[in-house]
């Protein structure tokens, strides 16, 4: 499947490698929960990128510990009008902190992309044959935002009352950096 | 009330344009279907029975008569001539072409407004007490409530795409006008024993083929909490509601299936992690936001009024009108109308062009330029001096918005049902026709006294049956319509869902269902007694007895 991100498309430099099928020597590899369940050790030792994919039913809780040895985290969008993922990319990004690649993947449709970037995902698996740059352009249809969300844009709320720069939560949101940019979570975002 | 700044005006002037790239694609062919209508139903655009169906939001029921006139030239230029009022305190075009969808939602924004959110598995527009900012019982205008809510919610990232729709209703008075109970979520203001005043929360109540009254999950909620705890519940529910079943996926579902306790725990444990945070609501936003809800430059005027007082002496009919649609308003000398748009025989809810500019018009003459739209699908004008009641019942007579019947059985709430609706087994629009005909005679209407009879013409509820003091739901018996009848609920703060009475009635014998049950009522009632007070004294029994005693 082609992946874009903010810039356009890219290449994929990850294996997503299915439950059934056999884990490949080397390489940066995606794998699914129950493999890094069953196979931590394994895993963790192998020299390689490590990614994992979460199925819409797996919340981040379950791999709350572990969340420094994945440099990308996959999650399932079974149909696109299952919204579970929006939860999970924000919980992994705001609660657990990681700051690795998040990436949407499964029933990913153009309209939701404004969505998944302001839960913190990153890059967007997309069906083949599409128009790439028409599907970035609707992630700048609506300039405003009502509501802090992941990606740190200043919400119409805190512009309004001008919160100085560094002065507590939310105000992070007036000065926010490339909205894309994976963000550390914070100490004054989790409260 | 709420005006749009720059940052409201440019969101929704860019969501115009963004919807009518989509509307363009589709008409170009770029888009099918299928693919379309995940975005439309992003914009309260249904494609019904027979036409595109546009549902606008008014938020918690309040309109500006500037509004109210736009609606008008909207249903005079797209639509034939007149628009629906639901239950959702929303307006429904019935007879729209897609193709000038974009044009009218240009339109509607020309005068703040929209239709986003009216449609979708989201957070759908908050209502509120229709009498919020004038009954004298309120302990704080709702209002400001819920236009917070409606910012924090609209293009919510986390929550536009929950398990199933979301409703959210507020009531700032003890007595309970906006059905908070049935909501997904209800909040409740209420002053705590330090006299501070927040919100008791409530959630997971709702009608559908499931009715539900919510339960408590926070009895006190100070304000500057109110988005952290929504979130929460959010949250939760997002991640948690099922998504295998439509009819198992409302909230009430997951707090059912959880318990209520096990759910509080859920929640509190969420929001703890979030409290105190980004979410705060600064004391300035709430203070700005209340600037809006000022009250408007009333007049310190003298009660009682005598020309007032002399009118209902003299005119009779005037006196039957005030005794049913006007109630008191917590200022002396001033009153709140309500414009019943239920004549003997007429659609619930239906609104002409003309007769919507024509109540734009009384309302900057006899008010402060406000209107505002009741869940039970009536009009409200919210500030009218006792001196001018007389004369403007004179001309609320003449555009026949002056039926006297508000909280009477003619006072009918029905959903659209087959004659629009594409998910309806029945019809509900002739069945509330032909009750409102037949209790047409205001002596006895007085008589039988408060009585709430709502119709829906499918399980979805929309007509609010299951708390309707009588209430009617179609249901398609090998391919005809039936009808169930269900005895006792309510919707206000001592909220119940009716229990069903027996086998359903054919389309021919409902009429003849509820006179049974009002004259069953009418003679073992006691003194003063109300249909709903009668109800839960003697109980289902007597009713069932003699509906079913022919058979």
């Amino acid at each position: 499947m082609p992946l874009i991100r903010a810039t356009g498309l890219v290449d994929d430099p990850w294996l997503s490698v299915p439950e059934e099928e056999p884990l490949p020597e080397a390489g940066a590899v995606i794998v699914t929960l129950a493999r890094w369940q069953a196979n931590r050790d394994q895993l963790a030792a192998r020299p390689t990128p490590l990614g994992l994919r979460l199925k819409s039913d797996q919340p981040p809780s379950l791999i709350a510990g572990d969340i420094e040895r994945f440099d990308i985290i996959a999650l399932e969008f079974p149909k696109f009008t299952n919204g579970r993922a929006y939860s999970s990319a924000r919980l992994l990004r705001e609660r657990y902190g990681f700051r690795g690649e998040l990436r949407a993947v499964g029933n990913v449709l153009r309209d939701q992309l404004a969505f998944m970037r302001r839960c913190g995902f990153d890059s967007f698996e997309i069906p083949p044959q599409v128009d790439a740059a028409a599907w970035l352009s609707s992630l700048g249809g609506i300039s405003v935002v009502y509501q802090p969300a992941t990606d740190e844009r200043a919400s119409a709320l805190t512009l309004r009352h001008g919160a100085p720069e560094g002065q507590g939560r939310g105000d992070a949101r007036a000065h926010s950096r490339d909205p894309v940019a994976p963000t550390r979570s914070t100490a004054t975002r989790v409260g | 009330m709420y005006r749009y700044d720059n940052y409201d005006q440019t969101l929704v002037s860019e969501r115009v344009e963004q919807f009518r790239d989509q509307v363009n694609r589709r008409v170009a062919g770029e888009l099918s279907e299928d693919e379309f209508k995940p975005l439309r139903l992003m914009n309260g655009l249904y494609l019904q029975l027979h036409a595109y169906m546009l549902r606008i939001a008014v938020p918690y029921g309040t309109l500006s008569t500037v509004q109210l006139r736009k609606l008008a030239e909207i249903a005079r230029r797209y639509d034939k001539g007149y628009g629906h009022f639901t239950t959702r305190q929303n307006l429904q075009f019935n007879w729209i072409r897609l193709e000038d969808t974009p044009d009218i939602l240009a339109a509607l924004a020309t005068v703040e407004m929209h239709a986003i959110q009216t449609s979708g598995n989201c957070i759908r527009n908050v209502t509120a007490d229709h009498f919020a900012g004038v009954a004298g019982d309120e302990i704080e205008d709702p209002r400001i409530y819920c236009e917070i809510i409606r910012q924090w919610s609209t293009f919510h990232p986390e929550f536009s795409f929950l398990p199933r729709k979301f409703k959210i209703a507020v009531t700032g008075s003890p007595h309970d006008r906006a059905a908070v109970k049935v909501h997904d979520i209800g909040l409740r203001m209420h002053r705590n024993e330090a006299g501070e005043i927040g919100f008791e929360v409530l959630v997971g109540g709702g009608q559908g083929r499931t009715p539900v009254i919510a339960k408590t999950i926070r009895p006190f909620l100070p304000k500057r909490h109110l988005l952290s705890y929504l979130e929460a519940i959010l949250r939760i529910y997002n991640q948690l509601g099922r998504r295998d079943n439509l009819y198992k996926s409302r909230i009430k579902i997951l707090v059912d299936s959880v318990g209520i306790d096990r759910f509080t725990q859920l929640v509190e444990e969420e929001w703890q992690q979030i409290r105190d945070g980004y979410l705060d609501l600064p004391v300035a936003e709430i203070e700005r936001i209340r600037g809006f809800f000022a009250p408007p430059p009333y007049r310190t005027l003298d009660a009682p009024v005598p020309e007032y007082e002399g009118a209902l002496r003299r005119d009779f009919r005037f006196a039957r009108w005030v005794r049913t649609n006007v109630t008191p308003h917590k200022r002396p000398g001033y009153a709140i109308v309500t414009l019943s748009l239920k004549p003997t025989g007429g659609i619930p809810g239906d609104a002409t062009d003309a007769q919507m500019d024509a109540v734009a018009d009384l309302a900057d003459r006899y008010g402060f330029g406000e209107v505002r739209v009741s869940h039970e699908q009536n009009l409200v004008l919210p500030d009218v001096a006792q001196a001018d009641l007389h004369e403007l019942w004179k001309l609320l007579e003449t555009l026949e918005l002056a039926t006297p019947n508000v909280g009477l059985a003619g006072d009918i709430i029905a959903c659209p049902g087959l004659d629009y609706c594409a998910l309806a087994n029945a019809r509900s629009i002739p069945v509330a026709q032909q009750i409102s005909k037949h209790f047409s005679d205001l002596t006895k209407l007085l008589d039988i006294g408060e009585l709430k009879i709502k119709i829906s013409g499918c399980i979805n509820a929309c007509g609010h049956h299951h708390v309707g003091h009588i209430g009617i739901l179609g249901v398609d018996k090998h391919g005809s319509e039936f009808y169930q009848i269900t005895l006792g609920g309510s919707a206000d703060e001592n909220a119940s869902i009716g229990e069903i009475v027996g086998p359903s009635f054919g389309a021919t014998e409902v009429v003849d269902a509820v006179e049974t049950i009002i004259d069953t009522y009418l003679h073992v009632r006691a003194d003063g007694e109300r249909f709903l007070d009668t109800y839960r004294r003697i109980g289902i029994k007597p009713f069932k007895e003699k509906l079913y005693a022919a058979h």
